[in-house]
């Protein structure tokens, strides 16, 4: 009587050891935390709970750098945390003796924000860099914790330029 | 390299994330569903006259089937995310759901029907051929080598129900691609739940037009005669479901004109400028309104043979072009236009990059060169009689 569905007989054979490897690959791979929160490995919380904190906070810079905080309260740069553009440094707040930040490469970071696009409303000051600067770093003109033109500090660099 | 911007865009709308890769992705899936409502035709409907094609779409549908997903895998950039959608299925999800809709598809639908159809092609090459492809045959048996009448009646029977599951697979599979974007509610171009339909009868159109294309090349490259008669009834079917698709496309359009909310001027003008092209003269004019033009004077008017095979292939070229351009406008036009309504960007198209021209030329190439083996493997061609019968028919014999 099964003779002439054989082949269907074998057919549903292969389908089902597939089926059963599928869910046996399924439950070794899986982790098992998956979906104890949602559709998320639960586990993830705890070991991204478990990673050091990297960023210090604005009120650990103001701690010490209270000169740079009065130099930014002069410009627009007042709202921009530290950090936007030093990077994470709490482990610089926490042993400021041996671990110092590098120095931030101007020409670089500004342009992050301050390149022109035309996605960007026109009221936020922006700039085609090449054309702009032609290479040189911005804090050549410019004081990135209040970035308003300094006058006195292009005519000093200006006439080290020509001295050399 | 600045992409050149038109007004204002919000800062992640300036670079289209949605490459030519999934326009490719539609259009193929779309050849998918044609080729194999096509197939049905002539299974469920008993349309007789399309019976040389049968085989050829199905294989199609499977050659396009296969590379389908290339193009979104490619565009992930992480192909072993997409077995994600399997181990950890997000039933939320349009998109992770398009993996159960595939599966569903090729293993129950397309496969199936293809083995059962071959069944005894296969097992009569497995005994009759060496080497290699000898091996591949046994593989494709199963180790089942009964080819009884009652099986093979038992195997006609069972193909007929799964082609008759298989159409709204069918539907579903390029429906769901509608869906995709009909959805997207942030999007006015997209939007429309008239969206799914329209992917569908647009999916029927391509199918049709590229099956009646490769059969027409595919027999002049054997060297036999076009079955006129099989022709003139895939034209015919091609010309009414063009009909319905093009009625729905307007529909759709004249819907948008008369409602004309707030992204309508936007949409108008972006038709007007950076769509002109794509939209009215290459979808519209030379992808819909000629080939229907074409198809329906054949209708009318009484051409001769060669006339009337000139004009199918120039209007399957023409309807597989269109439909290619229904689904550019639809991906690359949607991403055009800012969310504000207040600025265009410009789609910059790579070259030989991941997502670029010549990768697309090489998926779009991919399908045919697998179709090739098919058709090697599994030929399709009704006449070809190169199925010899055993020497001595078993009746039931297992290996």
């Amino acid at each position: 009587m099964f003779k002439d569905v054989e082949h269907l007989i074998r057919l549903a054979a292969v389908m089902a050891i597939a089926l059963v490897a599928f869910v046996v690959l399924r439950a070794a791979i899986v982790p098992h935390s998956f979906g104890q929160y949602g559709h998320y490995r639960g586990a993830a919380i705890a070991e991204i709970a478990a990673r050091p904190i990297g960023f210090a906070g604005h009120d650990a810079c103001e701690g010490c750098h209270s000169d740079v905080v009065d130099q930014k309260k002069q410009g627009k740069h007042v709202v921009v945390a530290c950090e936007a553009c030093h990077g994470a440094l709490a482990k610089h707040a926490d042993d400021p003796g041996s671990v110092t930040p590098a120095k931030l490469d101007t020409a670089v970071i500004c342009a992050r924000c301050h390149e022109a696009d035309s996605a960007k409303p026109k009221w936020f000051p922006q700039v085609l860099t090449a054309d702009h600067s032609g290479g040189l770093a911005c804090d050549t003109c410019h004081q990135p914790h209040s970035p308003k033109i300094e006058t006195q500090k292009i005519e000093t660099k200006t006439k080290a330029e020509g001295k050399q | 390299m600045q992409i050149p911007v038109e007004g204002f865009m919000y800062p992640n709308e300036v670079e289209l994330q949605w490459s030519v890769l999934i326009v490719l992705y539609p259009f193929i899936t779309g050849l998918v569903a044609g080729a194999f409502i096509l197939a049905s035709l002539e299974r469920v409907f008993r349309v007789d006259a399309v019976k040389p094609t049968y085989r050829l779409a199905l294989l199609t549908a499977l050659s396009f089937l296969l590379v389908a997903p290339l193009p979104l895998q490619l565009h992930l950039g992480h192909p072993g995310r997409s077995f994600e959608m399997y181990l950890t299925p997000h039933s939320s999800s349009a998109m992770a759901m398009f993996g159960f809709v595939y599966l569903w598809y090729l293993m129950a639908v397309l496969l199936l029907e293809i083995w059962l159809d071959y069944r005894r092609d296969i097992v009569v090459k497995s005994e009759t051929s060496s080497g290699v492809t000898r091996f591949i045959y046994r593989v494709l048996t199963f180790g089942s080598n009964v080819i009884s009448e009652r099986s093979l009646r038992i195997d006609e029977r069972l193909g007929y129900f799964i082609t008759l599951i298989g159409i709204p697979s069918a539907f579903l599979l390029h429906g769901y691609v509608g869906f995709i974007f009909g959805s997207v509610k942030a999007n006015p171009w997209w939007s429309s739940p008239l969206m799914p339909i329209v992917f569908i009868f647009s999916a029927m159109v391509s199918g049709i037009a590229a099956v009646m294309l490769l059969y027409m090349l595919s027999t002049r490259l054997r060297g036999r005669n076009v079955e006129i008669g099989c022709l003139d009834k895939i034209a015919q079917y091609l010309l009414y479901t063009f009909l319905i698709d093009f009625s729905l496309e307007m529909l759709d359009l004249i819907h948008r004109i008369y409602e004309a909310d707030e992204s309508f001027r936007s949409l108008d003008f972006m038709v007007h400028t950076r769509l002109w092209m794509s939209q009215v003269i290459v979808q519209i004019l030379l992808g819909t309104v000629a080939p229907i033009a074409l198809l329906g004077l054949t209708q009318v008017l009484k051409f001769t043979e060669v006339v009337r095979k000139r004009i199918y292939a120039l209007a399957g070229c023409l309807t597989v072009v269109g439909i290619f351009a229904m689904r550019w406008n639809v991906v690359i036009g949607g991403q055009l236009f800012s969310k504000s309504f207040l600025g265009y960007t410009t789609y910059k198209m790579g070259f030989a990059t991941r997502e670029g021209l010549l990768t697309a030329i090489a998926l779009m190439i991919l399908p045919f060169g697998i179709l090739w083996i098919l058709v090697k493997l599994l030929p399709p061609w009704p006449d070809s009689g190169s199925i010899p019968a055993l020497v001595t028919p078993p009746a039931h014999r297992t290996s």
